[in-house]
């Protein structure tokens, strides 16, 4: 299992387009991922889960990926959330 | 064959197929199934059917309106793979050995419910997308057909009981030969942007969607405000006749396009056009609009989930002001309220919107919206002739705030640096009738009028225009209304400014002359309206027309302007 944090750091928080963005970047791998926030976890390939979670700007969030391509996983929505200026 | 009498909201004859955009029957039985592993397999083709819908539907909204727009079916895609919401239906399916449909409408029910249950305002409307998904994979569960009109493909009628923005930004324009609603009048919105698209449309025919069936034939008659159904073989031929004559009137008039619009006697008028959104300029290039005289910018800021950030409002503004090659345009600034919502500012609901807070006085209010705006349109500027109007004024001190917020942003700009034209005329819209009383103090302080009518008509009638039953007083050639305008242009003139007029009166056929006559100095209107009505003043004598609004000024009824001008204006 790995697992990394992150702070949001757009305006919009993980809505909309960025919830889209990382669901399916998510959905490529075949680890099971989930996202953390504020104690409750969510299926990170669901994009009625990530929304249910209504992450603003300024939240820590975690991503928790597990399974044989656990850390492939881990590094491509690092580069997602960084590359769409969504978290740092 | 049978017809249906409307309201002529844009004019023009077509000829084609029905298509019902109108909500379809999706309702079922819960039943329980005997296969299951079938009934699984059913859902998910259903499913699959669904996906490649909405792929389709993603991949001309990319085409046709943005990325922006086709993120939403990016969104919806994902709601259909999104393991959540799939793996409970189809346990569901397996172990309570139930129909499709009801797993999965007591499933998206679930979710739906928890999404309105939230206390943000943006989840509550997430719920609509799970409702709009759930829906599309019920009706190929059902084996019904949803209306899709972006997937359009061949040559159609629209059947609606109204259209709303977001409908009609979904219409492919190329397949959409015209359209007929059951609501609806000349100023609301499906008539305004049926002139806008240039295509022929009846609205308020209270009927069409209870009368017409999907590939019923339709000639929809935007001239007489005649829808026919079924229509006999002669009719069709008559109707062939009289289109072919209505496009050689219309090539009769293309000759205008490069002319000026003079009277008889030499007296030079401008008339522009009014548009909703940049891809309307090619309408007013065609039709030789001299200028754009409204531009209605609220449609960047419909149909979608949140504010126009400041650069695609840059864009758009850049676009309308390089399109029309330094020839004015003039910008009205966000005109939301009213008629016209936006649920994302989850503004309360009032009991008379359009007396509420709506226009400029939402915009002084949520200052930050306006001054992104102000600030898109002045990094604009200097692709252009920019203007900028402010609507719903209705004292002095609202247009003066309004002016010293558009200075603070100029100052800010310039000390960054930015290069912003600094001949923009700023003027307001005057639709209120406290407004046009005092058009000679305001005359001294803005740069430009332009009347609003169809605003200005219902203020001053006190008579609602979306209410059917009260629509004899939407009186245009009313002489109280005359009065208003003539205080408002004499005011203008006096101190050296020009007055315009921006509503659908000004496109109008028996209020031209009497327009003229008093003295107007810019028409804006529908752009499919300009050369008739450039044909129109090149046959009219000024001075005649002075006379001739001189005495509907101190007639007593509408019926009587209507009728002088019948006789004097040779209509």
């Amino acid at each position: 299992m790995v697992q990394k944090q992150f702070k949001v750091t757009a305006e919009t928080g993980i809505h909309a387009r960025p919830a889209t963005m990382l669901v399916q970047a998510a959905s490529k791998f075949d680890s099971e991922i989930h996202l953390e926030y504020k104690e409750k976890k969510v299926n990170l390939k669901s994009i009625m889960g990530v929304m249910s979670l209504g992450v603003g700007q300024g939240a820590d969030i975690t991503i928790i990926a597990e399974g044989s391509d656990e850390q492939d996983a881990l590094n491509s929505l690092e580069e997602t959330l960084k590359k769409e200026g969504l978290a740092e | 064959m049978s017809f249906l009498n409307g309201i002529a909201a844009s004019s023009g004859i077509a000829i084609a197929k029905a298509y019902r955009l109108v909500e379809p029957d999706l309702s079922f039985e819960k039943k329980t199934v005997e296969h299951a592993e079938q009934e699984v397999e059913r859902f998910q083709a259903a499913l699959a059917e669904s996906k490649g819908e909405l792929e389709v539907i993603r991949d001309n909204a990319h085409k046709d309106l943005g990325a922006d727009k086709a993120a939403i079916f990016d969104a919806h895609l994902l709601v259909l793979s999104d393991p959540e919401l799939i793996s409970p239906i189809e346990d569901k399916i397996t172990t309570d050995k139930v129909n499709a449909e009801s797993a999965l409408k007591e499933t998206a029910d679930m979710f739906i419910t928890m999404f309105e249950q939230m206390d943000n305002d943006y989840m509550k409307e997430r719920a609509a997308d799970i409702r709009d998904v759930t829906k599309r994979v019920l009706s190929h569960l059902l084996g019904v057909q949803i209306a899709n009109p972006s997937m359009i493909a061949e040559e159609v009628i629209i059947i609606a009981e109204d259209l709303t923005p977001s409908d009609t930004a979904q219409l492919n324009r190329q397949f959409v030969k015209g359209f007929t609603t059951d609501i609806g009048g000349r100023t609301s919105h499906s008539a305004i942007m049926a002139r806008s698209m240039e295509i022929p449309a009846v609205v308020g025919t209270k009927e069409s969607t209870k009368q017409i069936k999907n590939g019923d034939l339709v000639i929809v008659d935007g001239l007489k405000g005649l829808v026919h159904i079924n229509p006999t073989p002669e009719a069709i031929a008559e109707y062939e006749e009289e289109h072919r004559k209505f496009e050689e009137q219309k090539a009769e008039w293309a000759k205008l396009v490069n002319e000026k619009s003079v009277t008889a006697d030499g007296h030079h008028v401008e008339l522009a056009a009014n548009i909703g959104t940049p891809k309307d300029l090619k309408g007013v290039v065609e039709n030789g609009g001299e200028g754009v005289g409204l531009y209605r910018t609220e449609f960047l800021y419909m149909g979608r989930d949140q504010l126009p950030t400041e650069e695609e409002q840059f864009e758009s503004y850049k676009a309308v002001l390089e399109g029309m090659s330094g020839k004015p345009v003039v910008v009205r600034t966000l005109d939301i309220g009213g008629d016209k919502e936006l649920p994302y500012l989850n503004l309360p609901k009032e009991m008379n919107p359009f007396l509420g807070f709506r226009a400029i006085r939402l915009c002084l209010e949520e200052q930050d919206m306006f001054r992104t705006q102000l600030r898109a349109l002045l990094r604009a500027s200097t692709y252009g002739n920019l203007k900028i109007m402010f609507p719903m004024i209705a004292t002095l001190n609202e247009f003066r705030q309004g002016k010293a917020i558009l200075e603070e942003e100029k100052q800010k700009l310039v000390s960054e640096g930015l290069v912003v034209a600094d001949n923009i005329e700023i003027g307001i819209m005057v639709e209120i009738p406290s407004t046009a009383v005092m058009a000679e103090q305001f005359a001294k302080e803005v740069d430009f009028f332009s009347v609003g009518t169809n605003d200005l008509i219902q203020y001053t009638m006190a008579a609602d225009r979306m209410n059917e039953r009260v629509s004899y007083l939407y009186q245009p050639y009313n002489p109280a209304i005359l009065r208003l305008v003539k205080m408002v242009i004499d005011a203008a003139h006096k101190e050296g400014k020009w007055a315009g007029m921006c509503g659908e009166m000004a496109g109008d056929e028996t209020a031209i002359p009497l327009l003229l006559g008093l003295g107007l100095d810019e028409f804006s209107m529908s752009a499919t309206s300009i050369l008739k009505a450039r044909s129109q003043i090149s046959r009219l004598n000024k001075k005649d027309m002075e006379a001739l609004a001189e005495k509907a000024l101190h007639m007593n009824t509408a019926e009587e302007v209507v009728q002088a001008v019948k006789e004097i204006a040779d209509l």
